[in-house]
């Protein structure tokens, strides 16, 4: 390193420490501010009632498909031979009828689903078709030891501001020396879920493991009438019953009230 | 002068800004949706046509893409989404500032280009041309692209079913996570569609293009009947197309949902079908 440029990196040092112990007198010496809450910091709003706008999949959602149809859903041979093997009468009788309401698969399923905060660190999503409740918990890492296996799972929440991973692209005039660092606004929320019950991605049997996992990013739009849009990209990933990951991104209009909010049970066969 | 311009670099509060993110490459479609899927020839079940999008669909014969003047009808823009080919997305540079331009989807052999203009220029008039890739803006919304196509040719907007206008608009959202690209398209037609038609496609960055890439197209003889007696121009009188009840027969769907319309994409629809529905037979005629 010469000399100048070792006093200007001296010097520059010296400069940030500076703003950081000042940055800390203004604070009064004290401990720093805590952050502020998932809810506070929300770079989007999902919370409210939205509807499933079905244009996709539309004979795979709305009515039952038939056994065996699994197009479009890259199955390994043993998740096809589980498919082949599905009985709806028997799941009603087992009392597992809500094996198709499950996280990987709840979102695509044609309902309504209310969203809430519940505290200032959850997202309560609820569900009318299926009467589903999925809790997305932020600031947590993994489930806690010995929770039990649930149809919705554990779901784990952050916003994503900005989102990482993805390049930015700078204009010239940003990436001049004395322009501020660039902090892309809007946002995402992501949403990874485990500790599954094992079901299916369709009706018709289709299955996903226990072991599967599901990542989601909730992203919203609003249009220029007024009308908001919400896009869930869905990613599941199982390598017991899917040579690549599941990808589908289901949408859904928010309504002004619950209105149209109609709790129906599960149900193995309709 | 450095030496300032690289302190401020460093004590200037960071600035939250539009950012511009990265959308180059080549992004391969999942393909786990219905939305390249065209086996049966009347299927509108969720696409919220009106009336006249309706009849015009019942009225098309697949054949009529074989008249000579219609084999390099390339399909609208729409068709990023609905078509088969991975999407290849470049940036268009102002040559002397190196500003970004615009965005190019490039075409394939049936989908022309799309140019997504980002220097603010506005639509031209609605009296102006409509090229087959129609003309295109496109702005960010934080860290998301929204485009906007107005100016296309009237074509078919899923795989020979339903219909969009040379009126139409076309919008279309970008959200990227990572490797994992999310285009959300809204399809606004006055003439066809009584509510916006929503789709969504879900692609991967890839390093295999595997594209269908846009050349000349050029004219042949597809069908005989139709060069020998060039006044035959295909299409099915009201009520008469032979494949009305194909979704109904197959899937045992009424053809109430398969003849489409706002309706057939509201949750609640499944209620009309639920007394009438009985799950067909599996796949293959097993159990």
């Amino acid at each position: 390193m010469s000399r100048a440029s070792g006093t200007i990196v001296s010097a520059v040092g010296a400069i940030a420490l500076g703003f950081a112990a000042q940055a800390h007198a203004q604070r009064g010496g004290g401990p720093a501010a805590p952050p502020p809450s998932p809810r506070a910091a929300a770079p989007i709003d999902v919370t409210g009632y939205w509807v499933s706008i079905v244009t996709q999949d539309w004979r795979w959602r709305m009515v039952t498909p038939r056994k065996g149809d699994y197009e479009g859903i890259p199955l390994t041979p043993e998740g096809r031979a589980v498919a082949d093997a599905w009985d709806p009468a028997e799941d009603e009788a087992a009392g597992e009828q809500c094996r198709s309401y499950g996280a990987p698969a709840s979102m695509y399923v044609p309902g309504r689903i209310h969203v809430t905060w519940e505290g200032d660190r959850t997202l309560k999503v609820e569900t009318d078709a299926g009467m589903q409740t999925r809790l997305l918990r932020f600031g947590e890492t993994a489930p806690p030891p010995d929770t039990p296996r649930t149809w919705q799972g554990f779901s784990i929440a952050e916003w994503q501001t900005p989102r990482p991973n993805v390049p930015l692209l700078l204009r010239p005039a940003e990436r001049t020396a004395d322009a501020p660092p660039v902090v892309p606004t809007g946002g995402s929320l992501r949403v990874v879920t485990t500790n599954l019950r094992a079901g299916y991605l369709r009706k018709n049997g289709v299955p996903y493991s226990e072991n599967a996992v599901l990542t989601e990013y909730w992203d919203v739009y609003e249009r220029p009438n007024g009308e908001e849009l919400l896009t869930i990209t869905t990613i599941v990933e199982d390598p017991q019953y899917l040579r690549t990951p599941r990808l589908v991104a289901p949408v859904f209009k928010k309504e002004p009230n619950g209105a149209k909010w109609d709790p129906t049970p599960c149900s193995s066969t309709w | 002068m450095k030496f300032a311009a690289l302190i401020a670099f460093i004590v200037l509060p960071a600035a939250p800004t539009a950012a511009q993110i990265d959308l180059t490459g080549t992004w391969a479609r999942s393909g786990q949706s219905d939305n390249v899927n065209a086996v049966e020839p009347v299927d509108l079940l969720g696409i919220p046509v009106n009336e006249d999008g309706r009849v015009k669909a019942l009225s098309y014969d697949i054949a009529a893409l074989s008249a000579t003047e219609r084999q390099c009808q390339m399909y609208p823009p729409f068709y990023a989404i609905s078509g088969p080919f991975p999407l290849e997305i470049s940036m268009v540079r102002e040559p002397v500032t190196q500003k970004l331009l615009a965005w190019k989807i490039a075409g394939w052999g049936d989908r022309d280009e799309t140019i997504i203009w980002m220097d603010g220029r506005p639509h031209p008039s609605k009296y102006a041309p409509h090229p087959h890739g129609g003309f295109t803006t496109g702005t960010w919304e934080g860290d998301t692209l929204t485009s906007v196509t107005t100016h296309f040719k009237l074509g078919d907007i899923k795989r020979h079913r339903g219909f969009s206008s040379d009126r139409a608009t076309f919008t279309m959202r970008f959200n990227r996570h990572g490797d994992i690209l999310t285009v959300t398209g809204i399809l606004e037609d006055p003439v066809y569609l009584a509510e916006p038609y929503v789709l969504t496609e879900v692609f991967r960055l890839t390093t295999n293009p595997n594209g269908f890439p846009l050349t000349a197209c050029e004219t042949i003889e597809e069908l005989p009947r139709l060069h020998e007696d060039p006044t035959i121009a295909p299409h099915y009188l009201p009520g008469q197309h032979p494949a009305m009840n194909e979704v109904t027969d197959k899937y045992n769907i009424p053809l109430e949902a398969v003849l489409g319309g706002p309706e057939t994409m509201y949750p609640e629809f499944r209620k009309r079908l639920e007394d009438r529905y009985v799950l067909p037979p599996p796949v293959g005629g097993g159990n």
